[in-house]
């Protein structure tokens, strides 16, 4: 049932808004995290299990290092302390996704703490920095799912009976949770928005993780409260669970701005609470009431050893780490000379590490640009497979480009060429030569072709000759359609005004 | 009844590796002992004719084929209901399991079955191994060999009668705070605690997880240091458990020699509270200990008698955590699930009705003590104790190599004697527990019995963690004066069982 909202931006005016940010990430690790068994999404359910994911009597946790390596590398690239000493704890609570009915996590020692993510968002006074604060990041395991047949909406009231898969059971999370984010003011929803995706993009730069928000990899939990003044202390909180995408996270605070603004102008309290976020309809529900009463009895998990990463592994992780994504995006941006909406556009094709790599090898940073997010992203898009499955190099794309500007192949041509890579029929030089293509340079063959254009549609000079000289366009086409694409587009153009006696 | 049953273990490896006797034969002298004894002693929850008697015939096949066999092939052995074994009912004495079949072996019952080692079946047990007597099992208690109509100390009640009923020559426990230890002295066979770490956790049921640890029983010191060194060592499938070499138990079993040792009487484990008789033949063990060359002083923890309270804080709160799984959701029995109740009514009636009132009462505490608010005050404060205890053995161990005190402060006691009182229950182990809580190695060893019950008392020594082979060097070299004092095993004193 829809709650009453009010206007955002009066909500804005009357409120200063105080975000919190709980990001789940599903580490990509082969095992997880206290058993042997696979980590691999969509297996037919329980099948990925073990006595010990299954929490069977007697089965008993081991430690998955590879699991604690990444949590150090997010801690590390979230600008977090690292612990020196820090265990496991146990917390307990009975669901039936839980196999042991708690839950193997960490509490009052995370293994990273006191960090900060900065970010950057479009304001009314151009763009500007907003810093995050990062209260911790912590391992855990994940748990079961739950599904519940019959019944009309799917949740567990009204079912007829529940399922459990325990494959997801006991796959590496790492629980990353911001401090209180305040002096938002209006930006709340864009900084909300800008964090989880900056997030997302050191953890894929990381490769810790797929960071697949639509199956789950990395769920965003959305805190938020308001007060009356940046002076005023904390309001009560909603979290709103279920913000699986992007724009659902941007959309989830603004809601939530509107809905708290309501009640607490009508005199209502905010009610501390556990919301569902509906994609559909854009707004949460009431989910269950989380009072602070909720006692997980918590205790160091006496089943695991305490963790105590050495300084000199953890010196060594930082050295290893990539560049921040948000540093070298504003370095390419300069770099290469592009507006913050090309970046956009080369971020979002997935392109951004292949033409790295083109530029790195001599290519043109507007031309591997061009290639990759044009034409090589159609040929990809066509076949529904990734870029990075495409078998063009850097060395293609180079002699590609060196052609090019000898003249010897043009636009046309040299997409043909890649048509060859892709075919597999070898390198550029090669496949030129196979296939015949070359800009054809003797003038005489335009000529005829131009006079045969010319020919076919006699209206077409005394258009031009009177000063339209767009209408060069459809005659510089039917000689490239005659030419098979092999004439330089520049050249016919040239020819054809030389013959009428115009000039450009 | 065949001569077999009164054998030691190791005489019976002997007899089996030589061809001599087949462990079939072995194996079948056991059974029928068990079909004659165990409808009174009542040691066994699940015997495993089949099963004991093909891991018998295996073990012929590689005699004959001339392989090399383990120091325990062809053995029988009885098996604590707390370890998993995969295709043979595991109960931990308690209704919620009943049924259940693991569908995997505990690391030491791995161990066991690829040492040739002849499993007859699992041991009764206070359920969850909570108690002192075996009389909390929910499938009734087991009788002391020595005398039916008393306990045979607990929680592994059963593995010590099928031991001192000659059911087996040997027996698996696990001792969380005794539970090896009391059953061994109070029916006068040889119980082990190994140091924490020492034997591998992994399929055994959790009762306390930082006080667990299983252990071997039999009926004479070089036994339970075979039986030790087949289940000893690291195993990566539990985190808690010691990457180090396993002491050589077996070599001090036979080194028998305490000449030069100082060992320190532990001052606050005897005088009051002990019965006179355990007293008694406490004193006299120290006459022999020196008798025998050792220097024996008096060492005081003083903390000790904390140890009671901070550990009935520390089990219950992990056995609360421990014990959630038994919900009826997965595994085990389910209570009240007729398609109109929710998850959570379904789990409640299913731990009303599979838990017994020992077990219920520990969740309760636990779940109390880790509670938000109570946790500092509880829980922490244990640990601080835990602490405190460990700093004592630490001093201790600096000035001494052993520590000795009577094992129990009573001998048996009757069935049904302490049942309704649980803090007199639990001052069965106030000489046991502080031993868990530091991790160290712990033996009890009989060492006669009191003049006024006839019944069997127990001395325990203790060792710094990971020195295992002190207890078997300084225990070998008593028994051997014991056995020469008494003309025969202690055991042998024992009255005839009906049936037998």
């Amino acid at each position: 049932m829809a709650e009453a909202t009010m206007n955002y931006d009066e909500a804005i005016s009357k409120f200063d808004p105080v975000l919190g940010l709980e990001v789940h990430v599903e580490l990509g690790t082969n095992t997880k995290m206290f058993c042997g068994c696979s980590t691999v999404f969509g297996a037919p359910p329980n099948t990925h299990v073990c006595p010990v994911c299954l929490g069977l009597p007697g089965a008993l946790p081991t430690l998955n290092k590879i699991g604690v390596e990444s949590a150090i590398r997010i801690g590390l690239a979230l600008n977090c302390e690292i612990a020196e000493w820090c265990r496991f704890a146990r917390k307990n609570y009975f669901y039936p996704d839980m196999p042991k009915n708690f839950q193997t996590s960490q509490y009052d020692e995370p293994i990273a703490f006191e960090g900060y993510l900065d970010v950057e968002i479009d304001t009314d006074e151009g763009r500007r920095t907003f810093r995050v604060p990062i209260e911790r990041a912590h391992m855990e395991e994940d748990t079961g799912k739950n599904s519940h047949v019959g019944g009309a909406t799917g949740r567990i009231h009204g079912a007829d009976y529940s399922l459990v898969d325990y494959n997801r059971a006991g796959i590496p999370l790492i629980e990353i949770v911001t401090k209180p984010i305040t002096g938002t003011g209006k930006y709340a929803p864009e900084v909300a928005k800008a964090y989880v995706a900056a997030l997302r993009d050191i953890l894929r730069g990381l490769g810790v993780s797929d960071v697949k928000m639509e199956q789950g990899s990395l769920r965003c939990d959305v805190n938020l409260s308001l007060r009356e003044t940046p002076e005023s202390k904390l309001g009560t909180r909603s979290e709103t669970k279920n913000v699986n995408s992007l724009r659902s996270v941007e959309r989830a605070v603004r809601y939530e701005v509107t809905r708290h603004a309501a009640r607490l102008t009508a005199g209502d309290t905010v009610v501390q609470e556990t919301r569902h976020w509906h994609e559909d309809t854009g707004i949460s529900t009431s989910g269950r009431a989380k009072s602070d009463a909720e006692d997980y009895r918590y205790f160091p998990e006496p089943d695991l050893l305490p963790i105590a990463p050495s300084r000199e592994w953890v010196e060594e992780l930082r050295a290893s780490l990539p560049e921040n994504p948000a540093v070298r995006r504003a370095r390419l941006v300069a770099d290469w000379g592009l507006s913050e909406i090309d970046m956009n556009t080369v971020v979002n094709s997935g392109a951004l590490d292949l033409i790295v790599e083109a530029v790195d090898a001599g290519v043109d940073p507007a031309a591997a640009r061009k290639w990759w997010t044009g034409e090589l992203s159609r040929i990809a898009n066509d076949r529904g497979i990734e870029l990075e499955e495409l078998p063009v190099t850097p060395a293609h794309l180079k002699r590609l480009e060196e052609l090019i500007s000898a003249g010897s192949l043009n636009d046309k041509l040299a997409r043909q060429a890649l048509e060859g890579v892709i075919a597999g029929e070898g390198d550029i030089d090669a496949i030129v030569k196979a296939r015949g293509l070359a800009v054809v340079s003797d003038d005489g063959p335009l000529l005829a072709a131009i006079d045969e254009a010319l020919a076919a549609d006699p209206a077409v000079a005394e258009t031009i000759k009177s000063g339209k000289l767009a209408a060069a366009g459809s005659v510089v086409g039917a000689v490239m359609k005659a030419t098979r694409g092999q004439a330089d587009a520049a050249r016919v153009r040239e020819l054809l005004f030389e013959k009428l006696g115009v000039s450009e | 009844m065949s001569d077999l049953i009164r054998k030691d273990a190791s005489e019976l490896a002997g007899l089996v590796s030589s061809g001599e006797v087949s462990a079939v034969e072995v194996a079948q002298a056991h059974l029928d002992r068990i079909a004659a004894v165990d409808g009174d002693v009542h040691a066994f929850l699940h015997v495993d004719t089949a099963g004991a008697l093909a891991s018998a015939a295996a073990v012929d096949v590689k005699v004959k084929a001339g392989d090399k066999l383990s120091v325990l092939a062809g053995v029988p052995l009885g098996l604590k209901d707390i370890l998993a074994t995969n295709g043979l009912p595991t109960t931990c004495g308690s209704r919620v399991l009943d049924g259940w079949i693991p569908p995997y072996d505990a690391t030491v019952v791995t161990k066991l079955r690829e040492a040739g080692v002849v499993i007859l079946g699992k041991t009764n047990m206070d359920e969850f191994a909570m108690g002192s007597s075996t009389e909390h099992s929910a499938f009734g208690p087991t009788h002391n060999p020595w005398d039916l109509e008393r306990i045979p100390g607990g929680s592994g009640g059963g593995s010590s009668a099928c031991v001192s009923s000659f059911e087996a020559p040997l027996a698996i426990g696990t001792d969380t705070g005794g539970s090896i230890r009391q059953p061994a002295a109070v029916t006068g066979s040889v119980g082990v605690k190994p140091t924490y770490g020492g034997v591998s956790r992994y399929g055994i049921v959790a009762l306390a997880s930082s006080l667990d640890q299983a252990g071997p029983c039999a009926r004479n010191v070089l036994d339970t240091a075979l039986l030790h060194s087949v289940i000893a060592g690291h195993d990566p499938m539990d985190a808690t458990s010691i990457n180090a070499p396993v002491p050589d138990v077996i070599a001090a079993a036979k080194r028998a020699d305490i000449k030069g040792m100082k060992v320190g009487i532990v001052k606050e484990l005897g005088g009051e509270g002990y019965q006179a008789g355990v007293r008694s033949r406490f004193e006299e063990s120290v006459a022999l200990i020196e008798s025998l060359g050792a220097e024996v002083v008096e060492v005081s923890c003083p903390s000790f008698p904390a140890a009671l309270a901070a550990y009935y804080l520390i089990l219950p709160s992990e056995a609360s955590s421990n014990l959630a799984k038994f919900d009826g959701i997965r595994f085990g029995n389910r209570v009240g699930d007729d398609g109109t109740k929710s998850v959570e009514q379904v789990m409640s009636e299913t731990r009303a009705a599979g838990f017994g009132s020992e077990v219920i009462r520990r969740i309760i505490l636990g779940t109390y003590a880790l509670s938000a608010g109570y946790y500092d005050a509880y829980y922490g404060q244990a640990q601080k104790v835990r602490t405190l205890i460990k700093q004592d053995f630490d001093a201790a161990f600096a000035k001494v190599d052993v520590l000795i005190s009577p094992t129990a402060p009573t001998t048996a006691f009757k069935i049904g004697e302490k049942l309704d009182d649980p803090l007199a229950m639990y001052l069965n182990d106030v000489a046991t527990i502080p031993v868990n809580m530091a991790g160290l190695p712990g033996m009890s060893l009989p060492i006669g019995l009191a003049p006024e019950d006839n019944l069997p008392v127990g001395l325990q020594i203790i060792a710094p963690a990971m020195a295992d082979d002190r207890l078997y060097n300084v225990g070998a070299a008593i028994e051997r004066e014991l056995l020469a004092k008494w003309g025969g095993p202690i055991l042998g004193m024992a009255p005839e069982l009906a049936g037998a």
